[in-house]
């Protein structure tokens, strides 16, 4: 009887101070997601360039490590110029700290760069020996991490969309880094060479964008940014870049220009879908009932109003 | 309470025989006049820079929030509610009695049954005994001071703003035109004086106390007690469960409304009581995504 009452009513506004926010919104400028987007395609980069190089692919392989290089280039350059004070970057690395995803990510970004750099340095430099394998081993191993960790790092944080999403974040995460890897590497190789990459672009994509719908679906109320203002907006057209991509690299994939349409669309797509999810936590934390709502709800179940 | 909080370095085990009594404040909001003098008094010790000045509309507040420029703020909230004289139950019948002539010469209605109730509260840094802010600080910037408070080293932050979105409450944030991230230090310098932070020391009527905590717990449940004991039954205490999502506040309050109504989260959480299951996931996508680049070759080289 209480239950059938409960679902006729809406769920009423909650109180708040002259409807403020009670959580801060983020300070962070677009660097974030651009950088998002980057060190996820660094970090699956390496991987991808690893197991071409593993498979005696070597033309994927070296096109893939420069992607990398290119990436986790940008990604240390984008991170320094969000900082406040972006002289002090080295306090970062100046102290190893479980507690914060942020000092292990930068960790995790210098281990990465410098292996993949001495891995494309020996390459290019023609010497042998067992450096350049023990540096591409190690910037692959390294690159798996760096391709996920910056889910860990929104999650643990007070807003909502984030946090509550923690469990699929990573997913979704691992995917667009996939999708961007592949794309970057079928759009520079040859086709003949270029199986694998569009097949992992393909394969990202549907990943991603499957791990996306199912926190969409698990955030319930709190996935509300996602459908609503700019969040919605990316997260609409990173939907649509995404398939249309992974659609034209399946069918026309094999020949260069179709790889070429479908790498650039894909390519959007994850871009957008980073967005989405960095506008969303702004979205998030900006409106006060994601955050009061299920922490009133939460204290109503285990032990009454206080 | 989960059993995974990740504790930050046991305090005050770490400061060994240099550790002092944990101490904080207990913010009875119920004699707050709102006067602003802790406002001011935070701002003129600890050289806080002055920030816009605006007109909200919003009853008295002009300040809005905590954030870089304001360690104190207050907050008003005006209420509609049935109110009596009466209900005030008065200490003695000299009270009531001068209650009594003041109703006959003026003719005020004791029983109004739409009373304007004024709330007013001065909210702070809760210096949080799991403190997020402290965890994901990815330079050792923020600190546990031997008193068990929370606090910002200026010339370590490098503004990278991850405290400013882990904190439960939006306490912190980034300072416009310096880059770093700054918020109250409950007067550490002060207390490495032996003097009680600013607020407290300039606030009239003792809304805002300083103390070793176990002294103001206790302080605080007998003040409520009291005041449930005079009709107040929305009396009641927010942050002083050491077995709450923050293992309780440093800085606790005495409420008489829901902490949403003055701006709180009603049931904040460390959110790094959850990393344990965060890295867990992360590792199980990172592994996803290596065995779905080895299967993306399984296809051929076409």
């Amino acid at each position: 009887m209480r239950r059938a009452e409960a679902t006729m009513v809406p769920p009423a506004e909650p109180r708040s101070y002259y409807g403020r926010p009670v959580i801060k919104a983020p300070v962070w400028k677009p660097e974030i997601p651009w950088y998002l987007f980057a060190g996820g395609l660094a970090g699956a980069s390496n991987v991808l360039a690893w197991a071409a190089d593993v498979s005696g692919n070597r033309r994927l392989g070296r096109n893939a490590r420069l992607i990398a290089l290119a990436g986790g280039t940008a990604s240390p350059v984008l991170l320094i110029t969000d900082l406040g004070v972006p002289a002090r970057f080295y306090n970062m690395m100046r102290v190893f700290k479980v507690t914060s995803p942020m000092n292990l990510g930068t960790w995790i970004l210098a281990a990465t760069g410098t292996a993949a750099a001495a891995a494309v340095a020996h390459e290019t430099l023609g010497l042998s020996g067992p450096l350049g394998r023990i540096a591409r081993g190690l910037s692959a191993l390294f690159g798996l991490p760096l391709a996920t960790y910056t889910a860990a790092l929104l999650s643990d944080t007070a807003v909502p969309v984030w946090h509550e999403g923690r469990r699929e974040l990573p997913f979704v995460f691992a995917g667009s880094a996939a999708a961007s890897a592949g794309a970057a590497a079928a759009i520079v190789t040859p086709e003949r060479d270029a199986g694998p990459a569009r097949r992992l672009a393909v394969l990202g994509v549907l990943a991603g964008g499957a791990s996306m719908r199912l926190m969409e679906h698990r955030l319930g109320e709190l996935g509300e940014p996602y459908r609503k203002g700019a969040a919605g907006r990316f997260a609409k057209l990173a939907q649509g870049l995404s398939i249309a991509g992974a659609l034209v690299m399946a069918a026309r994939g094999r020949r260069h220009p179709g790889a070429i349409a479908g790498g650039g669309l894909i390519l959007g797509g994850a871009a957008c879908q980073r967005w989405a999810i960095f506008k969303a936590g702004f979205q998030s934390a900006a409106d006060p009932k994601y955050t009061v709502r299920p922490q009133r709800a939460r204290l109503e179940a285990s032990h009454g109003h206080i | 309470m989960s059993a995974t909080v990740i504790a930050t370095p046991a305090w005050p085990s770490s400061y060994g025989e240099e550790a002092k009594p944990h101490v904080g404040f207990f913010t009875d909001t119920s004699i707050c006049i709102g006067c602003k003098a802790c406002e001011v008094a935070c701002k003129e010790w600890n050289h806080v820079p002055d920030d816009t000045q605006g007109f909200t509309g919003d009853s008295y507040d002009n300040s809005g929030a905590l954030g870089a420029n304001r360690w104190r703020h207050v907050a008003f909230i005006e209420q509609r509610k049935p109110l009596g004289v009466s209900e005030a139950a008065p200490d003695s019948l000299v009270q009531e009695a001068a209650l009594q002539s003041l109703v006959q010469e003026t003719g005020i209605s004791t029983t109004e049954e739409s009373g304007l109730r004024w709330l007013m509260s001065s909210d702070v840094c809760k210096h949080c005994s799991h403190a997020a802010c402290l965890d994901v600080c990815p330079t050792g910037a923020l600190f546990r001071t031997e008193f068990g408070t929370v606090v910002v080293q200026e010339d370590v932050c490098n503004g990278c703003g991850y405290c400013v979105v882990a904190c439960p409450f939006g306490v912190l944030d980034r300072r416009e035109g310096d880059g770093r991230v700054w918020k109250c230090t409950l007067c550490y310098d002060r207390l490495k004086d032996d003097l009680e932070p600013a607020c407290a020391k300039a606030c009239p009527t003792n809304s805002i106390q300083f103390g070793e905590l176990t002294e103001l717990y206790e302080r605080a449940e007998r003040r409520v007690e009291a005041l449930h004991e005079r009709g107040h039954a929305d009396a009641r205490l927010y942050g002083a469960d050491p077995h709450d999502g923050v293992g309780g506040f440093g800085a606790f309050f005495l409420l008489l409304d829901d902490p949403e109504v003055y701006g709180l989260p009603p049931d904040p959480v460390v959110t790094t009581r959850d990393l344990p299951d965060i890295w867990k996931h992360t590792l199980a996508a990172s592994a996803v995504l290596g065995a779905g680049i080895a299967a993306a070759f399984l296809g051929g080289r076409r």
